[in-house]
């Protein structure tokens, strides 16, 4: 037994488990330093955890974009993030002039009716755009280049949207309807949260439907598995993969708006965070894997906004929550050290990327 | 034939619809404007201009260049078409423009903007001028096109020659050089005007410039074979010398100006020679690359600040202290990193880069690293009584660092390792099959680059005597990745031509810095597209990027001949 072990287990191996054990432990020091000295109420944390839950619904549904795509091309769309900054970026003006004729508070369903639609429709653009003008071509390119390609056009349509809309943020107006309160048994949740977790949610559930049961879904499933044996069955492999970037896009663009009624504020370089985290969140949760996308989505999405409270503060660090964006990239990290596959395992076959 | 004709024309009003949408997205993110201050040719045409119609110049080419077998009457059809169709797309976006206030939503769209579209020129008739314009600059494109081959390089090579000269007029000037009396008054009046050339300047420096083009070309044809390895050598003995005079005089011939921008490209052609090995070599994508020249900066000013007062070293001895805390960062970073994917790599990297940066702006290590203030008071390299505290005496201690790197790297490059490496890049499991350690060989590509950008990082500290987190940011990775994608990964002399095009040129170029990250991208995606190999590629590496394409074209050129 022992003699086995020595012979698969390297000193690599040893070091990096040694640094995993040593970061566990200070966690875990850290969580009951916390608990114990009391520092926050019960209230504080439900409310952590709903900031949790609805950037991690978010998250989630940003999330769609690069597991779909992934698990069909093997690439990381890298400029989903800005495809995910498009939309929004483009409807907080047609939310502005709704506002200002005054139809934007007497009518808040229709207008957000009309604003999704119009952030959906630009991010699918631009991801139907990405896809035939950047992507298409390389299919069959060694793997660096896809990526390089991803990371320039990622580049170009920040600094296009910037010049096209301003280097300033621009803001969504207020809307009456989404402010107040709502009860659920003893505790009050703001009605905007509740409303972002729960569209979140259905939409994850709804986009999942489509992937699990529709042809089209089935079809996207088959061609992950096997382009060539896919289109041999008689599928259309560039229409299916249209089709996901579609699909990646749509997702996005009401990510982006659930988004920006939370935090109201766009600009162009709103995508880049966001996106790097729900990349997290899709190999967090396995990529390739929709189910996976959704679960990394939240975890993450709670981890982020409990983590700095829950063990960094116990460990003594001032203004941790400074530190919210580096528990995320270090997360990220991790996972993909200890377990790259995820937790429910990709969907991606072994084979090398 | 008929159905050519019609397809080809399906092809015209497909290019000139792509040249039209392109060319009101340029004009709306706001190029056209604001480079329409800087004159090519005084009163002739602005760079502006050229930028606008960029796309019509393209389009136009490369649909004749698919076209090429076709009478010159469709030749001619397809460029006024092409123009045609992008000029009325601007004239379209005009009429909206008068029409409803656009800049509710386009910043750039503002009645400046139009005015120049219409040149000055009125409503109705200026929103004509676009179409005419457009027709003429395709026509133009066509005549150029219609030149034999030799010729045609060489106005082509003017005519860009006349646009670098006339853009870089207010740089030029600023040359030491250029500031003698005799020098300065023939320049001011008879090549430049008060911006840009003037038109009998830009005509010289065409006339100069495309003949020798010309005459070059003639004569190699002359004698390709016929020069002796001997006088070969020696010429190329005196190029190199010549290079080595001029690359020594450089700071004191150009000025402080160019001076300050040579030294910054210095940092970056290091960074980039230490990325070309993690990325060009072996293959490995570092997104975060960053963070070890932030590890060296960072360590060559906790250990030398008075500010901070921590350590009280001189800059030679944290010197080698901060070479070594870059070298561990990149060995503590890659033992675990290094054994996924490429592409998870390419993200892990990224989020190192970015933990390293927020942990510099944290209140948490704001006794140690300064927080958002950074560090400053950080010391200057003294040898001896020679004290490196000017920009001109820098350049000499960055141009030895780059030497001493593009040393390193050029012996790496063939050596056991280097071949190594480029094996891993070109498949890890034949690699490994092969006897190759990847981990061991991937870790010491990747500790080398971290290595080189730790001491870009100690010389970037001692240049500005300071450092700030805001100053480690993504971007500078990007901006080394684009440098050697675009000279040619794995070629060394392809950094500094990435380094001086990327780094050097938006220098000179003020108003570029706005739209840099813009063209960045662009080049990228572009690069990546139709040139996979870079400007100066690395033979190897070439062959890598093609064989995709031979192998596919392979099998159906066997099967064309088997079926004859």
């Amino acid at each position: 037994m022992l003699k086995r072990w020595r012979q698969t287990v390297t000193w690599m191996d040893i070091v990096v488990w040694a640094i995993g054990v040593a970061i566990g432990v200070a966690i875990i020091y850290g969580t009951i330093v916390t608990l114990r000295e009391g520092r926050y109420t019960t209230g504080q944390w439900i409310n952590l955890t709903i900031d949790g839950l609805k950037l991690g619904g978010i998250y989630a549904l940003i999330a769609l974009g690069y597991t779909l795509v992934y698990g069909i091309l093997r690439m990381i769309n890298f400029a989903h993030s800005e495809v995910f900054m498009s939309g929004p970026f483009t409807a907080v003006f047609l939310a502005k002039y709704l506002n200002n004729i005054g139809f934007y508070n007497a009518h808040p369903i229709i207008s957000l009716i009309l604003i999704t639609l119009l952030s959906t429709v630009v991010s699918t653009t631009v991801a139907l755009l990405l896809e035939r003008i950047a992507y298409r071509k390389l299919r069959y390119a060694p793997r660096l280049v896809p990526l390089i390609t991803a990371i320039g056009a990622s580049f170009f349509l920040q600094y296009t949207f910037r010049g096209l809309y301003g280097n300033d943020p621009e803001t969504y107006p207020n809307m009456n309807f989404l402010k107040g309160m709502w009860n659920i048994g003893s505790i009050t949740v703001p009605k905007i949260d509740l409303i972002v977790i729960l569209s979140a949610f259905l939409l994850m559930l709804l986009l999942y439907g489509i992937v699990q049961v529709s042809k089209t879904g089935k079809a996207m499933r088959s061609v992950s598995e096997d382009k060539e044996v896919a289109a041999l069955m008689g599928i259309n492999v560039d229409r299916i993969i249209v089709y996901t970037f579609a699909l990646g896009g749509a997702s996005a663009g009401i990510a982006g708006i659930l988004y920006s009624l939370i935090f109201q504020q766009v600009h162009f370089y709103m995508g880049f965070v966001p996106g790097l985290k729900a990349f997290t969140a899709a190999v967090l949760g396995g990529i390739g894997n929709v189910v996976g996308a959704w679960l990394g989505g939240t975890l993450l999405g709670l981890i982020e906004s409990l983590g700095p409270n829950l063990f960094l503060s116990g460990l003594g660090i001032p203004a941790a929550n400074q530190l919210k964006d580096g528990i995320a990239f270090a997360i990220l990290v991790f996972i993909l050290i200890f377990r790259p596959s995820g937790i429910l395992g990709e969907r991606v076959s072994r084979t090398k990327a | 034939m008929k159905t050519e004709t019609s397809s080809s024309w399906k092809k015209a009003i497909n290019s000139g619809l792509i040249s039209g949408l392109i060319s009101v997205l340029i004009t709306l993110v706001g190029l056209v404007e604001s480079f329409a201050r800087s004159d090519v040719i005084r009163g002739v045409f602005t760079l502006g201009e050229i930028i606008l119609f960029a796309p019509v110049i393209i389009l136009t080419f490369s649909a004749l260049k698919s076209a090429s077998n076709s009478s010159k009457t469709t030749l001619v059809c397809i460029s006024a078409v092409i123009g045609l169709i992008t000029g009325f797309i601007l004239t379209l976006l005009i009429l909206l423009g008068q029409a409803v206030d656009l800049r509710v939503m386009f910043v750039n769209a503002s009645p400046s903007l139009f005015n120049m579209l219409m040149r000055g020129v009125p409503l109705p008739l200026g929103a004509l001028l676009p179409p005419l314009l457009c027709v003429l600059v395709a026509l133009l494109i066509l005549g150029i096109y219609l030149i034999p081959a030799r010729p045609r390089s060489a106005i082509i090579r003017g005519l860009l020659w006349v646009i670098i000269l006339g853009t870089l007029r207010d740089q030029l000037l600023l040359i030491d050089l250029f500031k003698v009396p005799a020098i300065s008054s023939f320049l001011k009046q008879v090549i430049f005007a008060s911006s840009g050339l003037k038109p009998i300047g830009a005509l010289l420096i065409f006339v100069i410039t495309a003949g020798s083009a010309y005459y070059s070309s003639v004569r190699k044809k002359g004698t390709a074979t016929n020069q002796s390895i001997k006088a070969q050598k020696t010429k190329r003995i005196i190029t190199i010398a010549a290079l080595a005079v001029v690359v020594f005089s450089l700071p004191y011939a150009l000025g402080i100006f160019y001076t300050e921008i040579l030294d910054t490209t210095g940092y970056f052609i290091m960074m980039g020679l230490g990325l070309n090995i993690v990325v060009g070599f072996a293959g490995l994508l570092d997104l975060g690359y960053v963070a070890f020249y932030a590890i060296g900066a960072y360590t060559m000013g906790v250990l030398t600040s008075p500010g901070l007062g921590l350590f009280h070293l001189t800059f030679w001895q944290a010197f080698p202290i901060a070479l070594l805390a870059a070298w561990l960062a990149g060995i503590i970073l890659g033992l675990p990193v290094l054994r996924m994917r490429g592409d998870y790599l390419a993200i892990v990297t990224l989020g190192f880069g970015e933990i390293v940066r927020l942990l510099a702006l944290s209140d948490w290590l704001k006794a140690y690293l300064g927080g958002t203030q950074g560090i400053q008071g950080i010391a200057q390299p003294v040898i001896g009584s020679l004290e490196f505290d000017t920009l001109q005496r820098l350049y000499y201690l960055i141009l030895i660092g780059i030497a001493i790197l593009a040393f390193i790297a050029w012996r790496l490059k063939d050596s056991r390792l280097g071949r190594s490496w480029m094996a891993i890049r070109e498949d890890e499991d034949v690699a490994q099959a092969m006897g190759i350690n990847l981990v061991l060989t991937k870790l010491l590509a990747f500790s080398t680059g971290a290595l080189f950008a730790g001491m870009a990082g100690t010389l970037g500290a001692a240049k500005l005597t300071s450092v700030y987190p805001h100053s480690m940011t993504f971007i500078v990775s990007i901006n080394v990745l684009v440098m050697i994608i675009i000279g040619g990964m794995g070629s060394i002399p392809g950094v500094f031509v990435g380094g001086l095009v990327l780094v050097g040129l938006p220098g000179l170029l003020t108003e570029f810095a706005e739209y840099r990250l813009w063209f960045y991208g662009l080049a990228l995606v572009a690069m990546m597209l139709f040139r996979p190999e870079g400007l100066w590629p690395e033979a190897r590496r070439k062959l890598e990027l093609h064989e995709v394409e031979i192998d596919r074209e392979l099998p159906s050129s066997e099967v064309a001949s088997a079926g004859q």
